[in-house]
Order: C-alpha cells, then structure tokens, then sequence
C-alpha cells in the first residue's frame, strides 16, 4: 500500500507557501519536521476550551486537562509497544532525555574502572551528556569505530563489550549517515556482558515502526518535533525497574511524594521524573501527531521514504564530483537521511543557492563534529525526507543543484607556490 | 537566482575564488596567523613579510566557502604593499562595512567593497570576518612580540 501523498500534503498548512518566490520543498526534516493542522489546532483547542495545570486541580477543567496529558502518556507507550506507560516520562527533548538517563541512573552506578561505549557516528546529545557523566564519576568512554561506508564495526565488538562495559548507548538511526544500526543483535551481545542499552531514537521514532521490546533496549529518547509535534516535547522510556531505580533528575513541585523541611520523599514513576509544571499542550499536541501517524501507518511511512530515498541516490549520482556519505540509497538499513557533498564547494554556498531556489536542506556538522573527522570533511550538505515529500521534490533538489554547479562553475585547481 | 544572491556572490567574488591571486606561503614571512570558523570548518593561515612599515608580501592558504576564501584573496590582494597603518584602516573599514557603516573613505579597499553584499546574509558575516580577524590577531602579536 502507497501513502496518498497528495491528501496528505494538503495537511500541512507550511507547505503550499513560498520561499524567495519559488514553492517550498522541505528536505530539512531530520532537523525538524512540518506539522500537520491536526497537531497545530489541538495546541489552541487545550489554550482556548481546557487550559488548566495537571494533576493538582480539584475542578473540571483540571481534570480534563489531566486526562488529555496523560492519555497521550499511554499513546506513547503503544507507540513505541511500551509495557506500561508508567515506563514513559514526558521531558523537553532528546536531549532532555538522555541527560535524565546519565543523570538519574549513572551518577548513583559508575566509578573509576567503569566504561560507557558509544560510536563514532553519534550525535553531541548522545555524546556529551556521556563525556559530563564520565568526568562527574571518573568512569570512561569508549566508541564503536565505523566503517567507510558508514556502519558500525560489529566485529570489534567482542574487543569493546566487557565486564568493565555498564552501558552501549547508540544512535538507532544516524543523523548524517542515515544508518539504522542493528540494535537486537548489539543488544543481545551487551545483556550477555550485563551491560544496559540506551538508544538515541531522535531520528528512528519519526521514521520506523518502533517495538522497544524487540529491539531490547533498556531506555529510548525521542523528541516530538522531529515527529510531526511540537518543540518542547521529549519522551524518554526505560523500563520500569530501572525508572524505579534511578534517582531524580529534576526537584520540585508534582515529582514529590512528600516534603519536610529538610528532606522528601519522591512520587510514583514516571511522576517522579517530571518536576514543575510540563509543556501540557505540546504533549497533548503530540498525542494527535501519534494519532497521525498511527492513522498513515509507520510501516507506510518507512516504505515511502526508502523509495525516495534510493529515487535520490540514484538522481544525486548523476551529479559531476558528488560523494555521497553512508550505506547505498537501496540498503535496508538506511534510512532518509542523505548527506553529500559537491566537489570544490563548501556546503555552505550549496545551501544558500538551494535556499533561493526555494530548497530548505541542511548544511553543516549536524552536531556530530567527531564523527565529521572521522570522514574527513568541515560538513556535509544534507537533504532528509518524511512523508510528505515527493519525487518531484526530488527533482526540484536535483535541478537546484545543477543550478548550484552551473552558478559556482568548476573551481580550478590550485595553484603552485609563488 | 535571486537578485539577492548575485549581490552576495558577485562576479568578482567568484573570480577570487576560482583563481585567488594570493595563495601560497612565504618561507621568510614574519607574521603567521591562523584560524577557523568551528561552525562550518572554514580554515584560514596568513604569511605576511613586513619591511620597512610596509606589508610587502601577503600569502594565505586556507579551504572552506567560496565567501571566507574570496575574501582571503581580495584581503591580501589589497593589503600587499600598504603600510601597517593603512592595512589597518582597511580592516577597520571592513568590520564598519559588515555592520551597514558607509567605508572611510580613506580606506583603498579596491575588490574588497564587492563584500558589502554579504551583511544581507547574517549566518555568512562570519566566512568574510574570518580572513581580517586573522590578519589582525598576527599584527597584534607581532606588535606586542616585536618589541
């Protein structure tokens, strides 16, 4: 079954306007995605019929508003084929999330002579929340190395994975490189050394049908604005023993169970991991980018944008001097993320050529410099497809870009020393 | 394209770029300077060979976006020759050009005026900037150094 791509268009109030005068084709979703009226109208019904704080309140609108929030807490879980929703905590971000994990499970586990293994392909907010942890517990760091063509070094692993190894936290799909890592198998072989897996789903949720129980990981971060919601939304899921484990990230009002002067006792999870008042419409926003796309169907999504995504390759190839970064347009683990880059430009000028031609992509280190010298290059130009995107945007992407080399022209080779 | 982006990559602009008039390294340069813009990666190193108060040969090297690299070529185009004094003035009325000031008119900025284009793009100030930030950090410390 094909998406109806057209109908669904017709849902993104962003995507009928202009840019410099041309139609807008938005390949910068691995950044954030559009919204559909559907997300953008439920953030003004909650403002405009139930506006009210959550959980405290002894009136109707409270009560509404509770309901609403944490429904969409057991949307999440069915999502992504939680257990419970009890094992989904509402932050602000990815991001939020990954520092809640570091946070409330690692400060209280890790030492001296402990190790956290990561990759080479992550993104900063799966790195840095880690390289903090490991100065705060004097535990430390150690990566999976990445083939040429932009897949992990599975067979270094049984060198990497080690009794010393507490946690693997991995990016499930890469950001740059669109690779979809082969999180059972790298699960399995970390539960066998007892270690805890994390995955940075940031850019796995928008885009796969997610069942965190057969992947096996013990946590997940996502954020909601990559996924048709709005910003301001993350979710971390962990299992429950864990979350009832962990120590607080956050103090302050909702996440208590009781207070004394001097001490207090913590809420039931997940309650104990949202201090303070949450973004109540974002999340409840969220709940109706879910519904999305729960309605469109995540298998379809994924088929859609593998389509597309070869379609690009196979277009971006025909292009003089192109490298093109991470496994081929038509491998089953990749996904719509492409970076590549033109020879003799900076992504930077293809950017902003792209951009008067009304094409939005990225351009840049994509918050992965480490993994930006591991190829070699500044940045990269990146174009990153969702649902909404078409073949003919494609083409638009491509006719933008012979434009970008017929503007700049071939740069000549570089001089001798004079 | 849009009016726009032929004001911010202009003809001489992408000249510089394809065929930079000033790259290289001088063996005897006094002052050597360096940088890069972390955000895009954009890398710039002067050579510069002073006698007798004057910039008599400018050199650089570098890779990044056509803007930081034409930039560096008309930069070294323009201050070979000057006096210290007027390299400075030119660098100073560059800094006043991105901010939207009208140039000294005292200052000989030659190719280098085809940047004023870049202040309408805000992110791209910075690829321009790099080039003078650099060869005023190496006057600096050789200022300070050389006495």
């Amino acid at each position: 079954m094909t998406l109806n791509v057209e109908r669904i268009r017709r849902d993104f109030p962003i995507l009928s306007r202009t840019v410099h005068g041309k139609p807008l084709v938005y390949l910068d979703n691995a950044a954030t995605s559009q919204k559909p009226r559907q997300v953008i109208d439920a953030l003004s019904a909650y403002y405009s019929r139930f506006n009210a704080n959550i959980h405290r309140g002894i009136h109707a609108l409270a009560e509404e508003a509770t309901a609403a929030y944490e429904a969409v807490r057991e949307r999440t879980a069915r999502f992504i084929r939680a257990p419970s929703p009890r094992a989904v905590v509402f932050t602000r971000n990815a991001t939020e999330a990954i520092n809640l994990f570091a946070n409330g499970w690692g400060r209280s586990r890790l030492g001296p002579g402990d190790e956290i293994l990561l990759s080479e392909m992550e993104h900063h907010s799966n790195l840095v929340p880690w390289q903090l942890l490991a100065k705060a517990t004097g535990s430390s760091l150690a990566f999976i190395p990445i083939t040429d063509d932009g897949r992990l070094q599975l067979d270094r692993l049984d060198a990497l994975l080690t009794p010393r190894t507490k946690l693997v936290a991995v990016t499930h799909m890469s950001n740059v490189l669109g690779t979809i890592n082969p999180v059972a198998q790298l699960a399995e072989r970390a539960h066998r050394q007892g270690a805890l897996v994390l995955l940075d789903a940031a850019q796995s949720a928008p885009h796969l049908p997610l069942d965190v129980q057969q992947l096996g990981c013990d946590a997940l971060a996502f954020s909601s604005h990559k996924m048709l919601g709005p910003t301001g939304v993350g979710v971390l899921y962990a299992r429950e023993e864990l979350l009832e484990a962990m120590e607080p990230f956050l103090g302050g009002g909702e996440m208590i169970s009781d207070v004394q002067l001097t001490s207090a006792t913590w809420n039931e999870i997940p309650w104990k991991f949202e201090a303070g008042t949450p973004n109540i419409a974002g999340v409840i926003a969220f709940g109706e980018a879910l519904a999305y796309l729960e309605r469109v169907g995540m298998a379809q999504v994924r088929a859609h944008e593998r389509e597309l995504t070869a379609y690009a390759f196979t277009r971006l190839r025909e292009l003089d001097g192109v490298t093109l970064y991470g496994p081929p347009g038509d491998a089953e683990d990749r996904g719509g993320a492409v970076s590549f880059n033109l020879e003799g430009l900076h992504p930077h000028d293809v950017g902003t050529v792209l951009d008067a031609e009304g094409v939005a992509i990225r351009a840049g280190h994509h918050c992965a410099k480490p993994l930006m010298r591991r190829l070699g290059v500044p940045a990269t130009a990146r174009a990153s497809f969702y649902l909404y995107n078409t073949r003919e945007e494609v083409d638009r992407l491509l006719d933008a870009l012979h434009a970008v080399q017929a503007f700049f022209g071939r740069p000549a080779p570089a001089r001798p020393v004079r | 394209m849009v009016e726009q982006l032929d004001e911010l990559y202009r003809e001489v602009i992408l000249e510089h770029f394809k065929n930079p008039t000033h790259s290289g390294e001088l063996p005897d340069a006094q002052i050597r300077a360096s940088g890069v813009n972390p955000l895009c990666g954009d890398e710039l190193a002067f050579h510069v060979k002073l006698r007798d108060g004057r910039l008599e040969r400018v050199r650089f090297r570098g890779k990044g976006c056509v803007i930081s690299q034409a930039a560096a070529s008309m930069l070294a185009t323009q201050l070979e020759g000057k006096t210290v004094r007027e390299a400075e003035r030119i660098m100073d009325a560059m800094k006043g050009l991105m901010k939207g000031q009208e140039p000294d008119a005292s200052a000989d900025l030659g190719d280098l005026e085809a940047l004023a284009g870049v202040r309408k793009f805000p992110v791209r100030i910075k690829c321009a900037a790099l080039s003078w930030n650099v060869v005023e950090q190496g006057l600096e410390a050789h200022a300070h150094g050389g006495h």
